[in-house]
């Protein structure tokens, strides 16, 4: 799974994605998993940085972070498997 | 190493344009606090949900309205309306507080009497009393507000039966310009038949006429209707005079009052645009001494409103049981408070605080109830902070109706707390338990130990 390369995502929190020409804000957290998905970070190892900083356990932040991820993919911000095959 | 508060992630699309209907965010502080007292520790005491109202609201609000009316007529006089709220407790501020108090059925009518209130001080209103009811209040002579002939007929051979003249009033309705009209209680005055009932209680001269009485509608957002209702009524009570040489000693304009509620539907909340108790004093108080009433023999006048005096002192407090999210996408928050003990989540659009701090991120969310039932829906669309399972809300503004008209469904009721003037909380009502409903319960014979 990987974020679309042309997607810009500011430290701020805003995400702009050209192609559509569509702007979105994220809140810190989900600015931190966007970049771990651009390090090519798996989920495990997403889930083991954000259990280690953040008070949450196991079972609510994977449920949390594959509805996020069903977010971005539902605004076509990451890129298909074909995509990614290619 | 401390770790950091968890949010769950969110992203938001930026919309510019018209504005979606879940509107602005309207939440930018968490409430961690009802009159000093911790919301955490009130859960950790009681259970969650829990409804807790502050005693020092109510008697501000109660002060306050006494106020608005006090300082612009003579003669006024609050009467509780137990039916929005009858919890003994609540109902003892109000009386401290110097009202009177006003039932509308023989079970509130017993309360009252119970908790101690002067027959002479009770108001009997509503279409129901029977010959017992109005028995009891003719013998502690109390104020019967007469709903229909029936009734009056009813009174009149009982007053007759037991040699004694009850003190009445009649109940009026009328066009106020305002709609829906009411006219579903008392007397109409356009059309004579309130007239006509004043005449038949002047020619019985078995009852004595005290006072006249109506009541408009409900959450009334035009103060001015008001005037007009107050207006009609002076009218009514001049004729009797000039007719009967018979001083009507009280006018009562009822309840009604809008409290700070916003209703389903509305584009401004309600704490910004509804009337307040300023706006209905002036609009009533002008009526009645621009009438021709004569400045040293102006009636009594009776107040009655109940929602406006307790809505903004009751808070419930409740969990988040789970976050999911629809087949369109939409999240969904799932509390603990469910439509059977927040009724009033029926008619508006009730304010949910977060009871933790959260941060400026929000999310458009349908809020439900823990009831499975698919109506058990408390607020439509929110644009709410972004809440964690077991995360602390508060909804403000349900003081009215939702402690007498909440049902015992699928779950038991909660306990209810009052918080005193020394910030000391105290349970006033019980939280239900499985033996207060099997204990009516009878099984016959026959459909007993099944195993066997």
């Amino acid at each position: 799974m990987k974020l679309r390369k042309n997607v810009a995502v500011s430290e701020a929190g805003l995400l702009f994605n050209p192609v559509t020409g569509e702007s979105f804000s994220v809140n810190p957290i989900g600015i931190e998993i966007l970049n771990l998905i651009r390090e090519e970070k798996d989920p495990e190892q997403i889930g083991r940085i954000i259990l280690n900083k953040y008070t949450t356990d196991q079972a609510t932040f994977e449920k949390d972070y594959y509805d996020f991820i069903g977010i971005l993919e539902h605004h076509n911000l990451l890129e298909s498997h074909e995509e990614t095959k290619a | 190493m401390s770790k950091i508060r968890y949010e769950r992630p969110v992203i938001k699309k930026l919309e510019t344009g018209m504005p979606n209907k879940f509107g602005t965010r309207t939440e930018y502080a968490p409430m961690t606090h009802i009159d000093g007292v911790s919301v955490k520790s009130l859960i950790k005491e009681y259970g969650s949900p829990l409804f807790v109202i502050s005693e020092k609201t109510v008697r501000s609000t109660i002060r306050k309205a006494r106020k608005a009316f006090e300082t612009r007529y003579p003669k006024v006089q609050f009467a509780w309306s137990y039916k929005t709220n009858y919890l003994n407790a609540i109902c003892s501020i109000f009386h401290q507080e110097g009202s009177w108090a006003e039932v509308v059925s023989g079970f509130e009518y017993d309360k009252a009497i119970s908790l101690g209130v002067d027959g002479k001080k009770i108001i009997f209103n509503g279409p129901e009393k029977s010959e017992e009811d109005l028995c009891k209040a003719i013998q502690n002579d109390s104020l019967i507000h007469i709903d229909h002939l029936d009734e009056l007929y009813t009174i009149s051979e009982l007053a007759d039966k037991s040699k004694s003249r009850p003190r009445v009033a009649i109940r009026v309705n009328m066009d106020t310009g305002v709609y829906p009209m009411w006219d579903r209680f008392g007397f109409n005055y356009e059309n004579g038949q309130a007239w006509d009932a004043i005449n038949k209680i002047m020619h019985s001269g078995r009852m004595e006429l005290v006072g006249l009485h109506c009541h408009i509608g409900t959450f009334m957002l035009s103060p001015f209707a008001y005037g007009i209702a107050a207006s009609k009524l002076a009218e009514l009570a001049l004729s009797v005079e000039q007719k009967f040489k018979h001083e009507i000693k009280y006018i009562d304009l009822g309840g009604g009052f809008a409290s700070r509620n916003t209703l389903k539907g509305s584009y401004l909340p309600g704490s910004d645009t509804n009337p307040t108790f300023d706006d209905f004093a002036e609009a009533i108080s002008s009526a009645l001494l621009n009438s021709n009433f004569k400045q040293d023999n102006l009636p009594l006048l009776i107040l009655e409103t109940g929602r406006a005096l307790i809505d903004e002192a009751g808070y419930l407090l409740g969990s988040v049981i789970s976050n999911k999210r629809s087949s369109t996408g939409r999240r969904n928050t799932i509390l603990d408070i469910g439509v059977n003990i927040l009724f009033t989540s029926f008619w508006y659009d009730h304010k949910i605080t977060p009871a933790q701090s959260f941060t400026q991120y929000s999310e458009d969310t349908c809020v439900y109830g823990p009831l499975c039932m698919n109506i058990d829906v408390i607020r439509e669309s929110a644009s709410l902070p972004l809440l964690n399972r077991g995360d602390q809300v508060v909804i403000q503004n349900v003081g009215a109706y939702n402690m007498t008209q909440w049902m015992q469904f699928i779950s038991l009721r909660p306990h209810v707390v009052l918080i005193d003037m020394d910030e000391k909380p105290h349970v006033i009502r019980l939280r239900e338990t499985l033996d207060n409903i099997t204990g009516m319960e009878k099984v016959p014979e026959h459909l007993a130990n099944f195993n066997k």
